[in-house]
């Protein structure tokens, strides 16, 4: 084990930079924003991962932002274990009808104020599952939604550029994302 | 009791490729059930169509497969799971989707149905849904001082619903019922009368983790259905993404059991390896899962013109850092204090259950499909298939690590030996067919059935994934063992609920 943080010790940091503000589809996404978190919120984010029956590829890229390379805590942003402290549900597939009443119950055990985004082709618009009689479609069919981030399944990189776009809505305000990075 | 000869001759023989389907008549199909009760033969698929049942069975030494179907008669089939517990799920799958009967099955309730579906018997009758759904019964667990942890479709972490109902004697668990289905999408639905590049996307959608196993599976089947032979070159790129999804995924495995473990170092290290990983593939295949990439009649990406060069370097780095990791997983005291002796699967189990991948291997059940049903490229590349008899979680993180490594060299092996031409083939005329595939994902075979009709739609799909042998197992895993262990043992048996809800 000494080894192994030794080496850790020495090596330069994977960590990508985060997005710069000029960044195109940083900018789409925050123009596609009708309510982005207030100021007041601060910098920080509790998210609730939903999944309303995607087929577990989004799961796999977002379990990525946890890695190294995109280290999603740094910017603030952190996955928690219950609604109940949740600031943001990411919901992911085509919401099933099997999974309608949880996705309900879940984002009305999320206090106010909340924002959900729909993260993928399923949570969008039903993707491939939308005339299926076992799936409902969009995640806004359900729950308000204030965010999509697009893919099939969304690259992680593309992830860390919605929830961004959510915590500072104008690209502009990036800057105040004053987080060390190393370079 | 016949034997299997008797039961294949006197019936006449459908044209399903590469293995012969046979229509054989109730006596015959009780006789299958026997067989799969003595433990003759496993059981590798039992699935519906409107009006009939079809059974896939596995017959060892020398493996090969055998396909039988039964016509439902007043809208039932003499059960399986009576005799053979491995097929119970199966059942109810089948009556919840086309509304036909296991005569006398020990466990009628719904099982992908929970009354929310606008139609009962979807793919069959269609009848219309009940008013409101039903509660579902879950079994009772009686006995002093037993209480209940309901958990779930909604859970803590980054995963799949499902639901678990945990009874618990103080710490110990007592019993786990699992119920799924919170997935299911109605993709087989989906599949009938699509176009084969959209039932091809579908089939990289059951399960994602799988994306280029049930590609290649899907694939495969409808080239057998077809009678055709993808060019040479598109195999082995085949065989090179389902090799990197191996690497991938038991990385990730690795590092998220040690996690539960709470030795989040390893899920650092190995999250890291597995990013190499996808970067990888999306530079060489256009995407980081590889998801599309692998459609009937070849590959859609070649693999970019530096994929060797990228690909050598990304075996070079896994060598490098993969003994570190194995040895610093074997060294630390209070992480094998954690998996050793947890979560034991015994092996009279998974050869009872015909239990694939990683969970059968590590209780002693030798099978492979790449080895076993020898597909190409695999006939032509030298590796080895480990196997341990512990059936602990330790010895399935082993089995992961020791696959990990025969991945790399069979990626060696192939970017050495991948042949030079075309990668893809444009079928010219439709042709109508019947193909079965059965091929070696990282959790275990996925079989894939698929009928193509004459204008080159597909008419029925059937995907099975690995995981309807291996859920029913984690029950029986975790019995005796303390509530905190749930998730090691869940994680390292890691089944996809999307794969089996469908
Ligand atoms: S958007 Fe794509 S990757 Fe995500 S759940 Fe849907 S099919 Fe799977």
């Amino acid at each position: 084990m000494r080894d192994i943080l030794l080496q850790g010790f020495l090596r330069s940091p994977l960590t990508e930079p985060r997005p710069a503000a000029d960044d195109s589809e940083l900018a789409a996404l925050s123009a596609q924003l009708k309510r982005g978190v207030d100021k007041t919120f601060g910098r920080s984010l509790a998210i609730r991962h939903v999944d309303a029956g995607s087929c577990n590829a989004c799961e796999l890229e977002i379990h990525a932002l946890n890695n190294p390379f995109y280290d999603l805590e740094r910017f603030g942003l952190k996955f928690v274990a219950s609604p109940r402290h949740a600031d943001v549900l990411l919901v992911t597939g085509p919401v099933t009808r099997n999974m309608r009443e949880a996705l309900e119950r879940t984002y009305a055990a999320t206090p106010a104020p909340k924002w959900v985004v729909a993260s993928g082709a399923c949570a969008i618009d039903g993707g491939f599952y939308r005339e299926s009689y076992a799936c409902v479609g969009a995640a806004a069919d359900v729950i308000p939604v204030d965010l999509h981030i697009p893919g099939c399944p969304p690259e992680p990189i593309m992830l860390v550029k919605g929830l961004l776009a959510l915590l500072c809505p104008e690209p502009a305000n990036l800057s105040i994302l004053t987080v060390p990075h190393p370079s | 009791m016949p034997t299997l000869s008797e039961i294949r001759d006197p019936f006449p023989e459908m044209d399903c490729r590469p293995w012969p389907r046979r229509l054989i008549a109730a006596p015959a199909w009780r006789a299958l059930v026997e067989k799969l009760a003595a433990g003759e033969l496993s059981l590798l698929g039992l699935w519906g169509e409107a009006a009939c049942v079809h059974m896939a069975v596995l017959e060892p030494s020398p493996y090969s497969v055998v396909v039988a179907s039964l016509a439902a008669e007043d809208g039932g089939f003499p059960s399986v799971g009576r005799r053979h517990p491995p097929a119970i799920r199966l059942e109810r799958a089948i009556h919840d989707l086309f509304g036909l009967r296991a005569v006398d099955a020990l466990d009628d309730r719904p099982w992908l149905d929970h009354g929310r579906w606008p139609v009962r018997a979807p793919l069959g009758a269609k009848i219309p849904a009940l008013a409101s759904p039903p509660a579902y019964a879950f079994l009772p667990s009686v006995g002093q001082g037993l209480s209940q942890i309901p958990v779930g479709p909604v859970h803590a972490g980054i995963i799949e619903p499902g639901h678990f109902r945990f009874t618990t004697g103080g710490e110990t668990l007592v019993r786990l019922e699992a119920r799924l289905g919170y997935t299911h999408k109605g993709v087989e639905g989906l599949m009938a009368g699509a176009t084969l590049d959209h039932a091809a996307k579908l089939a990289a959608r059951c399960s994602g983790d799988s994306t280029v196993a049930y590609s290649l599976a899907f694939a495969q089947a409808v080239e057998a259905a077809q009678g055709l032979a993808p060019p040479p070159r598109a195999v082995w790129i085949r065989a090179l993404m389902a090799e990197l999804e191996r690497i991938a995924n038991h990385l990730g495995d690795f590092g998220a059991i040690c996690n539960d473990a709470a030795f989040a170092l390893m899920l650092a290290h190995c999250s890291v390896l597995r990013e190499h990983v996808l970067r990888a593939c999306a530079s060489c295949f256009g995407h980081r899962l590889m998801m599309d990439a692998i459609v009937p009649g070849g590959v859609r990406v070649d693999g970019a013109e530096h994929a060797e060069i990228i690909l050598r370097g990304l075996v070079a780095t896994i060598r490098l850092a993969l003994p570190q990791l194995a040895a610093l997983y074997d060294n630390t005291a209070s992480l094998q204090d954690r998996t050793v002796g947890a979560g034991i699967l015994k092996p009279e189990l998974a050869r009872r259950f015909a239990c694939g991948g990683f969970v059968g291997r590590a209780s002693g059940r030798s099978f492979d499909a790449r080895r076993d049903l020898a597909y190409a490229p695999y006939d032509k590349l030298s590796f080895d298939v480990p196997v341990l008899q512990e059936g602990d979680v330790n010895a399935r993180v082993w089995i992961r690590i020791r696959e990990i490594e025969q991945s790399l060299c069979l990626i060696d092996q192939i970017l050495t030996e991948t042949p030079s031409g075309d990668s893809y083939a444009e079928t010219a005329t439709p042709q109508a067919g019947e193909g079965l595939a059965i091929v070696e994902g990282f959790r275990g075979d996925i079989l894939v059935w698929t009928r193509v009709g004459s204008d080159g739609a597909v008419e029925r799909c059937h995907l099975r994934d690995p995981s309807w042998f291996q859920w029913p197992l984690l029950e029986a895993v975790v019995e005796g063992n303390i509530v905190a262990d749930f998730p090691l043992c869940n994680k390292s048996f890691n089944c996809s609920y999307s794969g089996h809800d469908l």
